[in-house]
């Protein structure tokens, strides 16, 4: 049985899932609106003969049909940046403001990091924070390379996250206005981009790294002021990792679900697993399969943290 | 045994605001790091209203769109931004391409296949009766001038200082 075979219950249409996860996806880049807009990426890209198709939600996600993202101009500058369309989702959700101040928990290597710098019009505090110092550096090189000002990059675990090095007293920083916490999972749903995210799956995987993922929310709940918005995505199926984190976390924090306002389709989350039965505000979630939008596979979901 | 502060290169020290200011021995001030743009490079007086500098390592100079109690514990604050500390101040490739746009002096534009080179590491003979030194380098693309990084004039010969992780290769046009 492979790890999809598990979550083939929950589809609407098994025959149609099992074959988008059979398909490779299309080089997909994002805009980066610090340093260029749309029109610019597109008419550079014409100019080097690089075919490119908007997708049909954002015009600052492209997908680029017949080539890779990277030996061209527009990458050169860091106008545009390598990002799976649906990993384009969780910062469009936290929906930054800028001058909001915002941690990004499990940044490396960068991706969504930089996508909520440029939402926030690279103005306001970004914390961009990493357990892993090696990856940090990837993320470091992506933010200067796509011209990131706002952003302090920290090396900590996110399940016990300190704002002290943020200077907590005084003038510094005693809680954040929306917190992204994408958390690290077992990456089902990256299947048709690492072929071999299989090769590693197991059972004992997905409920250890379910273990990480309800510390780490936890503390980004903790650490947003009331009112305040946390996102909690994962690139993977497992309820263990989504709903049931959810389910955890609602139960000991002070904290809510609420709609997700997604511009791709997908379906809510559920209420029941394996004989599990989870809060019932966890349909509020996002589940986003392959063959609902031709992307990878995804999980969205929105808390407002305080009463 | 003086007491006087010293730059620690593992933390984020902000930079005094003038000389009057400094603490520590041959930190680069802010009002100097402005007017080093706008001297070199043209650039508005008012072109960094709103970021803080700050130093970690010796001379690396960091340009950061917020603020934060000095010192800051932390991997990266900002971004990398100029190198100071040494006989002539340089950019930074990233610095260049963020904030290069507004530059209106010590400019070099190159040719489309100057420029390919260029991005790949090579070192040019271009034309140019300007300033030696550190110059930014530009090309045209999608109708505007674009800046691509930094090269070092000297000796009629420009220098390619992009950093080897952001040299590459990119094809001509088909």
């Amino acid at each position: 049985m492979t790890p999809l075979e598990r979550y083939e219950s929950l589809v609407d249409d098994a025959e149609a899932f099992r074959a988008a996860c059979d398909r490779p996806l299309p080089a997909v880049v994002r805009v980066n609106t610090i340093k260029a807009t749309a029109d610019r990426v597109r008419t550079a890209l014409d100019e080097a003969g690089i075919a490119h198709e908007p997708t049909d939600w954002h015009p600052g996600v492209l997908r680029l049909p017949r080539d890779s993202p990277g030996r061209n101009w527009p990458h050169a500058h860091g106008w545009i940046h390598g990002q799976e369309e649906v990993s384009n989702l969780p910062a469009l959700v936290l929906d930054p403001d800028p001058g909001d101040r915002v941690w990004d928990a499990c940044a490396a290597p960068g991706s969504k990091t930089t996508q909520l710098a440029a939402l926030m019009g690279d103005r306001g505090l970004l914390v961009g924070n990493d357990n892993n110092l090696g990856r940090l550096s990837a993320l470091r090189h992506n933010a200067e390379r796509l011209g990131v000002t706002n952003l302090v990059v920290t090396n900590q675990d996110a399940r016990n996250f300190s704002l002290k090095p943020l200077g907590s007293q005084g003038a510094g920083v005693d809680a954040f206005d929306r917190v992204l916490v994408d958390a690290p999972c077992s990456c089902e749903g990256t299947i048709r981009k690492n072929p071999d995210a299989f090769d590693t799956w197991s059972l004992d995987h997905v409920r250890s790294v379910a273990g990480v993922q309800k510390g780490i929310l936890r503390r980004a709940v903790q650490a947003t002021r009331p009112g305040g918005t946390v996102v909690y995505s994962t690139c993977t199926f497992a309820p263990e990792e989504n709903e049931a984190v959810l389910d955890h976390v609602l139960e000991r924090e002070d904290c809510r679900l609420v709609d997700v306002d997604a511009p791709l389709d997908g379906v809510p989350g559920v209420t029941e697993w394996e004989g599990d039965r989870f809060d019932p505000s966890v349909e509020k979630a996002l589940r986003i399969y392959p063959h609902h939008n031709d992307t990878g596979g995804f999980f969205c979901a929105k808390l407002e943290v305080g009463s | 045994m003086s007491d006087a502060p010293t730059n620690d290169g593992q933390v984020f020290d902000r930079l005094p605001a003038t000389a009057d200011d400094r603490e520590v021995a041959g930190r680069a001030t802010r009002a100097e790091v402005i007017e080093w743009w706008v001297d070199r490079f043209g650039l508005p007086a008012d072109a960094f209203d709103g970021y803080t500098f700050w130093e970690k390592g010796a001379g690396k100079v960091w340009i950061f769109a917020a603020d934060l109690p000095t010192p800051v514990d932390a991997e990266g604050v900002g971004m990398t931004f100029l190198r100071t500390r040494q006989e002539h101040w340089k950019p930074t490739t990233n610095a260049a391409q963020r904030f290069g746009r507004e530059a209106t002096r010590n400019v070099i534009d190159l040719a489309p296949d100057e420029a390919r080179r260029f991005l790949a590491g090579e070192d040019l003979d271009p034309a140019w009766d300007g300033d030696w030194g550190y110059l930014i380098v530009a090309h045209e693309l999608a109708g505007d001038r674009e800046p691509i990084g930094v090269g070092l004039y000297v000796h009629d010969e420009l220098r390619s200082v992009v950093p080897k992780g952001r040299r590459a290769s990119v094809s001509p046009p088909e």
